[in-house]
C-alpha cells in the first residue's frame, strides 16, 4: 500500500513549510506532505532574516504573521555607509526612512525558527501531511505519476515532487538538473549579538573592504536585552579563523569594526560562517518536479534577497499550480510548470547579476571604484523616485507579483 | 479455443499502442502543442459560463460535480479530462477508435473516470442520450452540413442545459493567421488541416443556433500573444477563434 499526494514538498524550511500551507489554504482538497530529515521541533536555526513588505504580507493571508509579530522586530530606518576599517568618521551616503508610501515598514527582522514553527504547525493543522523525519533517498517519474522512496522504506507516489531542500539540493542532482556555481572565496560569518543599548529599529549596513558588514535589528529577547543580527562578510580563511578562534579575540574584531554607539557588544550565540556563492540551476522544472528557494538559486545574501525571492517562487508556484487543478489541468504537466520557470526564472537571474555585481563592486578597496560607487550611492540618496524604487524593489513589490504576495488570496 | 495467454499479449501490445498514441495527444511540446496552448483559455471560458449557468463556484476545484457533459469530437480527452477531473460526469464522444482508445488509456493511466464512445454525436442524438451541457470544440468548422448538425447536437441539451462551441470565424484575418501562419509559416497543423470557405461567422453561428431553439447567452474571442505564447479570452475581438454558449430555455 503505497500512499498517494497531489504534491510532495522536500524540505520542510520556510519555503517548503510556506509552499505546503499556501496550497492547502487556497485548495483544501489538494492532498499536500512535506518531507524532511529534521525531527519535529528541532533544527538549530538561530539565524534571523529580513522579510521584506511582500513576504510579510504573504505570511499575514497564509495566516501566521500574527503568532511570528510579537518576535519579529520592524526596520525603521536603514543606513548605509561605505568605508575603510581604519577611518575614525564613516561618511553616511545612504539613509532610508524605512516606510514604504503605504505607511509599513519595509522590512521585518524575523528569527528563521519562529517563522519555520509558525508555518509547520499552521501547515500540520490545515492538513497537510508532516513525514518528519523522513529523507527522500530516490524517484522515479512516469507519465502519470513520480515514485518517491523514503529512507524510511514507505513509498509515495505524487504528481509534483517539489524540491524545496536548499542550496546544494540533492533531489536537483537526483532530478539530473545541472546547476552554475560560483564560489566568492567568501565567507558570511552569522550572530546574535547583545549590545547595551537599543537600536532604536535601525539597520545598518557597512561596505567595508572584505566585504558588507550588516547588524539588523531583532526585538528583546524575554529579560529585555536588546539584541542584534550580525551578518559580517571576510574572506573565508579569515571567517574560519574568527569563529574557530577565541571569543575575546572575535569581540575586539567585531567592536573595531561596529564601533560602541550602542555600547559594549558580545556574541550570544555561537558564530557560524557560511561560504557564499551564486548558484543558480540550469531549468526550474521538469515533468513532474520543480525546484523552489535556494535549491533553484542560492545568491549572495548582500541585499537580503534570498528568502524573499524564495517567498516568491513560492507565491508564484502555488498560483501556477492552484490555477491548473481549477482548470482540471494536471499540476505536474510540463506545460502547466514551464508557466511557473518563466514567471520566475528571470526574477532570480536578474537577482543573482544584480546582487553579484554589487558584492563585487563593493568587496574592494580600490580608490576609482570607490569614488564611482559612493558617487552611485549619493545619487540614489538625492534622487526621492529612484530611491522610493529602491525601496519597492527591496521590499519585493514590482513586476508582475503573484497575489500571496500582494496580500491577496489565489 | 483461443489461448488466454497468447490474447493477453496481444492485449498488452494493443494498450502500448494506445499508449503511445496517448504520449502523442498528451506532450505539451509534440504536434498538439498548439491545442495544449489553446487549452488553459478554453477550459477557463467553459468553466466561467458552466459556473455561472448552475450557481457554481468558479473557484471550486470539484465545481462541475454531478453534471452531465458530452464533449463531442473529444480526440485524445484534452478537455474531457480537465472537465472529469472537476466532477462532470463526462462523455466523451469521437468518431475515430483510435482516438477513443488513445483517450481511454490516458484517462485510466491519470486514474480520471470517463464514459468512452467511437461513435457519432448524432448516433448519442438518435438513442435520446440528454446531457446538462454540450460541448464542441473546434468541430463546427469540419462538418458538412452545419445546420443540421447542430439541430441533432441541440436536441441533447436538457432545459436549462448549454451548448457551448468553439470554432474559427471567416474573416481575412482569420486566413492570414489560422490557414497560412498555423499551418504553412508555423506548422502547428498539417496543411490542409482547415478549409477557411467552411469557417463560420458569429452572425452565422449565432442564427444556426437560435434556429434549434436554443437562446445565445454570450460570444467571446481568444486572442494569441505570440510574443509570450499564451492565449486569452478578449471579449470583443471574434476575429479569428471565439467561442459561442447558447441555454435551452427551463420548461416553463
Amino acid at each position: 500500500m503505497t500512499d498517494h499526494y497531489d504534491v510532495v514538498v522536500a524540505g520542510g524550511g520556510y519555503v517548503g513549510a510556506s509552499l505546503a500551507l499556501a496550497l492547502k489554504r487556497a485548495d483544501p482538497r489538494l492532498t499536500v506532505a512535506v518531507v524532511d530529515p529534521t525531527p519535529p521541533g528541532g533544527g538549530a536555526d538561530t539565524r534571523a532574516s529580513a522579510i521584506a513588505a511582500a513576504a510579510r504580507r504573504l505570511l499575514e493571508r497564509l495566516g501566521v504573521w500574527a503568532e511570528i509579530a510579537p518576535h519579529a522586530q520592524p526596520i525603521v530606518d536603514m543606513i548605509v555607509t561605505d568605508s575603510r576599517l581604519g577611518d575614525a568618521v564613516r561618511p553616511v551616503f545612504l539613509t532610508f526612512d524605512g516606510t514604504l508610501d503605504t505607511g509599513e515598514p519595509f522590512a521585518h527582522m524575523v528569527p528563521n525558527g519562529v517563522m519555520v514553527a509558525a508555518l509547520l504547525a499552521a501547515a500540520g493543522a490545515a492538513g497537510v501531511d508532516l513525514r518528519l523525519p523522513e529523507r527522500v533517498v530516490g524517484f522515479e517519474t512516469c507519465p502519470a505519476a513520480t515514485t518517491v522512496r523514503l529512507g524510511g522504506g514507505a513509498v509515495l507516489t505524487t504528481g509534483l515532487l517539489v524540491a524545496a531542500d536548499g542550496v546544494r539540493s540533492r533531489l536537483r542532482d537526483l532530478a539530473g538538473i545541472r546547476a552554475l556555481r560560483w564560489d566568492y572565496g567568501q565567507s558570511g560569518i552569522v550572530a546574535t549579538i547583545g549590545h547595551e543599548r537599543p537600536h532604536g529599529g535601525r539597520a545598518e549596513e557597512h561596505f567595508l573592504p572584505a566585504g558588507p558588514f550588516a547588524v539588523l535589528p531583532l526585538a528583546d529577547d524575554a529579560e529585555g536585552h536588546h539584541r542584534s543580527s550580525l551578518v559580517w562578510t571576510e574572506r573565508s580563511d579569515a571567517a574560519d579563523r574568527l569563529v574557530a578562534g577565541d571569543s575575546f579575540t572575535f569581540g575586539l574584531e567585531l567592536e573595531r569594526r561596529f564601533g560602541r554607539h550602542l555600547g559594549p557588544i558580545a556574541a550570544l550565540t555561537r558564530p557560524r560562517a557560511f561560504p557564499l556563492g551564486l548558484t543558480l540551476a540550469r531549468d526550474f522544472v521538469r515533468p513532474r518536479f520543480a525546484l523552489v528557494g535556494d535549491a533553484a538559486h542560492g545568491i549572495h545574501p548582500i541585499a537580503g534577497q534570498g528568502l524573499n525571492i524564495g517567498f516568491r517562487d513560492v507565491a508564484a508556484l502555488a498560483e501556477v499550480v492552484v490555477e491548473a487543478r481549477r482548470l482540471g489541468l494536471d499540476p505536474g504537466g510540463l506545460d502547466v510548470l514551464a508557466r511557473y520557470e518563466r514567471w520566475r526564472r528571470f526574477d532570480a537571474v536578474e537577482m543573482g547579476i544584480v546582487t553579484d555585481v554589487l558584492n563585487r563592486l563593493f568587496s574592494n578597496d580600490l580608490g576609482p571604484i570607490r569614488v564611482a560607487r559612493d558617487i552611485g550611492l549619493g545619487l540614489v540618496d538625492r534622487l526621492g523616485g529612484l530611491k522610493r524604487r529602491f525601496i519597492r524593489e527591496a521590499a519585493g513589490i514590482g513586476g508582475a507579483t503573484p497575489r500571496l504576495l500582494r496580500g491577496e488570496a489565489i | 479455443m483461443s489461448d488466454p495467454h497468447a490474447r493477453g499479449t496481444v492485449d498488452a501490445a494493443e494498450i502500448r499502442n494506445f499508449e503511445a498514441m496517448a504520449d502523442d495527444w498528451w506532450d505539451p511540446a509534440g504536434r498538439m502543442a498548439p491545442l495544449h496552448r489553446l487549452n488553459p483559455t478554453r477550459l477557463a471560458y467553459l468553466k466561467r459560463e458552466i459556473c455561472r449557468a448552475f450557481g457554481r463556484d468558479v473557484d471550486d476545484s470539484l465545481a462541475l460535480a454531478g453534471l452531465r457533459i458530452l464533449d463531442i469530437g473529444c480526440g485524445g480527452g484534452l478537455v474531457t479530462l480537465p472537465l472529469a477531473r472537476l466532477g462532470a460526469d463526462m462523455v466523451g464522444v469521437d468518431a475515430g477508435a483510435a482516438n477513443i482508445a488513445a483517450a481511454r488509456a490516458q484517462a485510466e493511466r491519470m486514474g480520471v473516470t470517463a464514459d468512452w464512445r467511437a461513435d457519432t454525436a448524432e448516433a448519442l442524438a438518435a438513442a435520446h442520450e440528454t446531457f446538462d451541457v454540450v460541448v464542441a470544440m473546434e468541430i463546427v468548422e469540419h462538418v458538412a452540413d452545419l445546420p443540421l448538425f447542430l439541430r441533432e447536437i441541440a436536441k441533447m441539451v436538457r432545459p436549462g442545459g448549454l451548448l457551448v462551441l468553439a470554432t474559427l470565424n471567416r474573416t481575412l484575418k482569420s486566413f492570414a493567421l489560422a490557414i497560412v501562419g498555423a499551418e504553412y509559416v508555423l506548422r502547428w497543423l498539417p496543411p490542409g488541416t482547415h478549409t477557411w470557405s467552411k469557417f463560420v461567422t458569429p452572425k452565422e453561428l449565432n442564427r444556426a443556433v437560435e434556429a434549434t431553439g436554443l437562446a445565445v447567452l454570450d460570444a467571446c474571442g481568444m486572442v494569441f500573444d505570440p510574443l509570450a505564447g499564451t492565449w486569452s479570452l478578449k471579449a470583443g475581438d471574434l476575429d479569428v477563434n471565439y467561442l459561442m454558449v447558447a441555454e435551452r430555455p427551463a420548461a416553463a
